[in-house]
C-alpha cells in the first residue's frame, strides 16, 4: 500500500538517453517511482528532441529541451526559470557530467527558487577531476594506475616514453580509446580533443576485473551509502550491460576513503579495477549516478531515493543493507510513440501534461516496474 | 536453491580463508557465487562434496572419507582428488596460496 509522502515532490532529472550508452536519468526515475513514499512528479531535462526517454511517458511525466551546456550560463539560466515557471520544480537531480558546473554555478538562482538539490561544491568537482585523480588517490591512499595529461601530440609521445603501451586517452568528460602505439594515441587525442575538449589524459591499462561503485556521500566526509558491482557483460564501447552486487569490504573502504578526502555531497560512480593479484586501482570518479544506479533500489539501497530525500529536506530514512547477489540486466525494448509527442518537442521543446500528474495508477506503476529503460 | 547473504552479514575480512569459504553461496546442484569478487562457477557432485566439506572446515581425511561414501569408491587417492580441488579453489583466488585442506 502506498504511504503518503509529507509532500508531493516536483522532481527535474536529466540524463534521459537511453541508448547503448545510456544516461541515468530513467533509472533514477524508476528507483524514485519504485520508493513507497513517493507520489511525486517527474520532469524530464533533456538536449536533444530523440533522447529516447522524452517518451517513456510511464517514467517521465513532463519534458523539456534546454540548450546544450556549450550554450552559456545566461540561456541555461533562462530555460530553467522558464521549466520552473510552468510546472514549479521542488528539486533537481542532474545527471550528466558536462551540466554539473552550470548547476553548480547557478546555485544563487535555485536558491531563489526554492529548488533543493544535493551536489557537490566547484571544489569537490574538481578534486576528482580526471587532471587531478592522482594527487586523490595519494591523499585517499588508493592507487591510481600511471596517468599523464596530454594537451599535445608531443605529450602523447612523452606519455608512450614514460607511461609504456598500451595506454587508454581518454576525455575530460567522456570516451576512452585503447591505443597501443605513438600513432594510434595520437589519432585516438585528436578524435577526443574533437569531441569532448581539452584536457585529454594518457592512463596506463590496468588488466582485470572492473568493479564500480555507486555511491552517495553526505558533504561531511561521511559515506550515506554505496552498493558495489562487478560488471558480468560488456558493450563494445566498455558500458556494463549486465552485473552483480557484490560484497568486498575492501570496496566499501575505498568509497570512505573517497568520501573522507574530498567530503563528496551528492552521489557518484567509483570506477575501480581489480588486478590478478586482488589489489584494486581507481580509473575515475563520475560525480553523478550511473546508468545502472537502479540497482541499488532493486538491491533494498535505494540511493535516488537516499538523495532526494537530502535535496528536498524530507526525514531521512534509514539505509538498509544491499543484497550482495543481486543482478541487472539491460535490455532493449522498441516503444511505441505517438508522432504527436515527437512534434510537440520539435516545434515547442516541451511536453507538459494538462494536469499536474497523481500517483501512477496500479498499472502504470507495474508498467514502469518492468519498464525497459535502464 | 542459492542462499546469499546481505552485506552485513558476508565476512569483513576477505583473507580469512575459512570464512571466505564459508561466504560461498553453494546450491545443491553445484553452482557456487563468491560475494566478495562476483564471480560464479560450477562444480560436479564430487567437487560440491569437497567444497561443502572445506566450507565446515573438514580435514583432508574426513572429506576424502565423504567422498568415498558418496560415491561408493575406495579408491587410494581420494586424498590427493581434495587437494587438486583445492590447488584449483587456489587458482581461482578464492584461497590464499598456503591453504590446505
Amino acid at each position: 500500500m502506498r504511504r503518503p509522502t509529507q509532500r508531493r515532490l516536483t522532481v527535474a532529472l536529466s540524463g534521459l538517453n537511453a541508448t547503448d550508452n545510456p544516461g541515468p536519468g530513467l533509472a533514477v526515475s524508476r528507483a524514485l517511482r519504485l520508493h513507497p513514499d513517493f507520489a511525486g512528479r517527474i520532469v524530464g531535462l533533456v538536449y536533444d528532441a530523440l533522447e529516447p526517454g522524452v517518451y517513456a511517458r510511464q517514467l517521465v511525466d513532463d519534458v523539456f529541451l534546454l540548450p546544450y551546456p556549450s550554450q552559456g550560463l545566461e540561456a541555461f539560466e533562462a530555460r530553467l526559470r522558464h521549466v520552473h515557471a510552468r510546472v514549479g520544480l521542488d528539486v533537481v537531480i542532474p545527471n550528466l557530467d558536462s551540466e554539473l558546473p552550470l548547476f553548480v554555478a547557478l546555485a544563487p538562482v535555485l536558491d531563489e527558487l526554492g529548488i533543493g538539490r544535493f551536489l557537490p561544491s566547484a571544489e569537490q568537482l574538481e578534486l576528482r577531476s580526471k587532471a587531478h585523480l592522482e594527487s586523490l588517490g595519494r591523499a585517499a591512499g588508493i592507487a591510481v594506475p600511471g596517468t599523464m595529461i596530454v594537451s599535445s601530440a608531443a605529450d602523447v609521445r612523452i606519455a608512450f616514453q614514460r607511461l609504456g603501451a598500451p595506454l587508454f586517452v581518454k576525455g575530460p568528460f567522456y570516451g576512452a580509446e585503447r591505443a597501443c602505439s605513438v600513432d594510434e594515441g595520437i589519432a585516438a587525442f585528436h578524435r577526443m580533443v574533437a569531441r569532448w575538449g581539452l584536457p585529454a589524459l594518457a592512463q596506463v591499462e590496468v588488466r582485470g576485473d572492473e568493479v564500480d561503485v555507486v555511491a552517495v556521500g553526505d558533504g561531511a566526509g561521511g559515506l550515506v551509502g554505496a552498493v558495489p558491482m562487478k560488471k558480468m557483460l560488456l558493450t563494445d564501447k566498455g558500458k556494463g550491460w549486465a552485473g552483480v552486487a557484490i560484497g568486498d569490504e575492501r570496496v566499501l573502504e575505498l568509497t570512505r576513503r573517497f568520501m573522507q578526502v574530498t567530503r563528496w555531497r551528492g552521489p557518484c560512480e567509483v570506477e575501480l579495477i581489480r588486478d590478478r593479484a586482488g589489489d584494486y586501482h581507481l580509473l575515475e570518479v563520475n560525480p553523478r549516478f550511473p546508468a545502472w544506479c537502479y540497482m541499488s533500489a532493486g538491491a533494498g539501497q535505494n540511493l535516488p531515493w537516499a538523495v532526494l530525500e537530502r535535496a528536498a529536506g524530507l526525514p531521512l530514512s534509514p539505509i538498509e543493507p544491499y543484497r550482495v547477489g543481486t543482478m541487472f540486466m539491460r535490455m532493449s525494448l522498441d516503444h511505441i510513440v505517438d508522432l504527436h509527442d515527437f512534434e510537440r518537442m520539435a516545434t515547442d521543446g516541451e511536453i507538459v501534461q494538462e494536469a499536474p500528474a497523481g500517483p501512477p495508477s496500479p498499472e502504470a506503476a507495474r508498467e514502469a516496474q518492468a519498464g525497459s529503460a535502464p | 536453491m542459492l542462499s546469499i547473504r546481505s552485506i552485513s552479514d558476508v565476512s569483513r575480512s576477505s583473507m580469512d580463508p575459512l570464512e571466505r569459504l564459508k561466504d560461498l553461496a553453494v546450491s545443491d546442484r553445484g553452482f557456487v557465487f563468491d560475494p566478495h569478487t562476483g564471480a560464479t562457477f560450477s562444480v560436479n557432485p564430487s567437487g560440491l562434496v569437497v567444497l561443502r566439506g572445506l566450507q565446515e572446515g573438514l580435514p583432508r581425511a574426513r572429506i576424502a572419507s565423504l567422498l568415498e561414501a558418496s560415491f561408493e569408491t575406495a579408491r587410494a587417492d581420494l586424498g590427493r582428488d581434495v587437494d587438486e580441488f583445492v590447488s584449483m579453489l587456489r587458482g581461482q583466488g578464492i584461497v590464499p596460496g598456503g591453504f590446505h585442506a
